[in-house]
């Protein structure tokens, strides 16, 4: 590995296939250690980007490395340090759990790995289904299967294109619990996800993708920031004070509803509340979710 | 073990685990076309001298079904691993495209071997010749299998649906194994026939290998082993070339 390189590294990458411009002068970089979310709507460039990383697709113009090394001219140490959870859920019909996992691992060159393989078997709950043929395993297990293989080799980059589509609640939560213990450990993740909710509880840090350009890049905290806006919804036991009514929306609930940029002024709203004689009943922060952030951006780039 | 050896182990497990499919069809198959042609013209031609229909056959038949077997193990499981996408499997990893060919071809020669071996063994109660000449048997069955067998990585890799194989496999392959005298000499050709046969590399095959166990053949089996070998390198070479590229596999 080239000591200070990062984990995965972008510069100016483009492709197009045919009449689209799947990717157009995206850079990006990822250090080691990273859990990074890459977002967008669908289309617009995620799965091109991750199969330029992953050698599958190449780039007509610019420079992708996985830990310093080049993904065409250094593909076999490129290749060595990724492990790719492709999207479609794919399979190979003529062997079981077992036997696919131990003829991946060779093709890294790996011959004695059953402890390991044993162990992820473990940790994705796919030992009791070691040896079924792959044909016969359920879609959540075979999205397992697909998890296992891209660890055999223990890359130090993972790359997951969005792994919990149409998968059940458990083995998200197993799912998620198990790379991130591998994040803990020191591998980086890169993950595309439709699930907002996921991206924000695991991502320390977000690129949004509009039709192939990089429309954000930002720590998850900043990005949530980033709205801006807080709201609180407010329940008075009296009228609001007659100067703040312009800044209240009614609720039909009988509450009212109150947007800020900083705090100081909510803090003024209580203040003019309680001069005027009047009392809060009730309070509730709203504070603004990925999904917010990411309609905003989409909707502005 | 190595990528290469990993990839091989997978192609030779692949057709093992479907052997009555991919071992003991073929073999039934060219019983079958024993029976019946020599029942029907073991009679009435004798090819060579001394030498009965059926001797004459037997040869044609075992490295006919080789040539098939060879090609239709790197072509189907090639384009069955680009319809279902477990293609990735192996373009994930480190594997070289040399690795990558050799894995495809040496797995495609061990089933041509395996297949040709069956036919002979079912045929020897028919009065199978015996084998004169081993290096000759060896020499082509192992450039023919991997001519083919070069030949079917090339058409998995370039056909996109079943159909397009299969145009491939009757279209090219088909004619050329049965116009290559497998059931006859092609010296009972018309003149125009036998000139075009000569363009043929699979009548090189079948010639040749039919010299390993007669000691007669239509050329001479040095130059069929030159014209087998050249083949086989220049198909070997395309196919490699497909591969650098990333052609049809990596966009």
């Amino acid at each position: 590995m080239n000591p200070g390189a990062a984990a995965i590294s972008v510069q100016g990458l483009s492709k197009r296939f045919r009449t689209t411009q799947a990717l157009d002068g995206v850079s990006l970089d990822i250090q080691p250690g990273e859990f990074f979310g890459l977002l967008g709507p669908n289309g617009a460039g995620k799965t091109t980007l991750i199969s330029i990383l992953a050698g599958l697709t190449r780039a007509d113009a610019g420079y992708a490395a996985i830990m310093g090394h080049e993904v065409v001219r250094d593909y076999r140490q490129a290749r060595r340090a990724l492990g790719v959870v492709p999207q479609e859920l794919v399979y190979d019909p003529f062997f079981n759990v077992r036997e696919t996992l131990r003829i991946q691992s060779g093709y890294f060159g790996l011959r004695h790995n059953d402890g390991w393989i044993d162990e992820i078997m473990h940790h994705l709950d796919l030992t009791p289904h070691a040896d079924k043929n792959t044909q016969n395993l359920s879609g959540g297990m075979k999205r397992r299967l697909l998890v296992a293989q891209a660890l055999v080799h223990k890359p130090p980059v993972i790359v997951l294109d969005e792994p919990t589509a149409g998968v059940d609640v458990d083995l998200r939560r197993s799912l998620w619990e198990f790379i991130s213990r591998l994040n803990r450990e020191g591998h980086t993740v890169l993950l595309t996800t439709h699930y907002l909710e996921e991206a924000q509880a695991l991502c320390g840090r977000i690129a949004m993708l509009k039709a192939g350009r990089i429309v954000a890049c930002d720590t998850t905290r900043n990005l949530l920031h980033h709205a801006n806006e807080h709201c609180a919804a407010l329940r008075l036991a009296s009228a609001p004070p007659a100067a703040w009514t312009e800044r209240l929306q009614a609720l039909p609930d009988g509450g009212w509803r109150f947007n800020f940029s900083d705090f100081s002024e909510l803090e003024a709203l209580l203040a003019a509340v309680r001069s005027a004689g009047g009392q809060v009943t009730e309070m509730q922060l709203i504070e603004a979710d990925l999904e917010d952030v990411f309609t905003d951006i989409m909707k502005r780039a | 073990m190595n990528g290469f050896l990993a990839l091989l182990y997978k192609e030779l497990l692949r057709f093992w685990k479907v052997a009555v499919q991919t071992v003991v069809a073929p073999v039934v198959t060219a019983l079958l076309y024993l029976l019946i042609f020599s029942h029907v013209l073991e009679a009435h031609i004798e090819v060579y001298p001394g030498v009965s229909y059926t001797q004459f056959l037997v040869p044609g038949l075992v490295m006919m079904s080789m040539l098939q077997n060879a090609f239709s193990n790197s072509s189907s499981s090639l384009i069955q691993s680009k319809l279902t996408g477990n293609i990735v499997f192996v373009l994930l990893p480190p594997l070289s495209y040399l690795q990558f060919f050799s894995a495809y071809l040496i797995a495609a020669i061990v089933r041509g071997l395996v297949v040709g071996l069956g036919v002979w063994v079912v045929t020897l109660g028919f009065g199978t010749p015996s084998v004169p000449h081993p290096g000759w048997l060896l020499a082509f069955s192992l450039l023919a299998c991997g001519l083919m067998g070069a030949l079917g990585t090339m058409a998995g890799i370039w056909a996109e649906k079943y159909d397009q194989l299969a145009a491939f496999q009757n279209f090219l392959i088909l004619p050329l194994t049965f116009l290559s005298g497998v059931f006859y000499s092609i010296h009972s050709l018309p003149a125009f026939w036998q000139t075009v046969s000569h363009w043929n590399p699979v009548f090189y095959m079948i010639d040749g290998f039919r010299y390993a166990f007669l000691g007669q053949s239509d050329v001479a089996p040095g130059f069929g082993l030159l014209v087998v070998a050249g083949s086989f390198v220049a198909i070997s070479a395309l196919s490699l070339l497909m591969l650098k590229s990333g052609y049809k596999l990596r966009h």
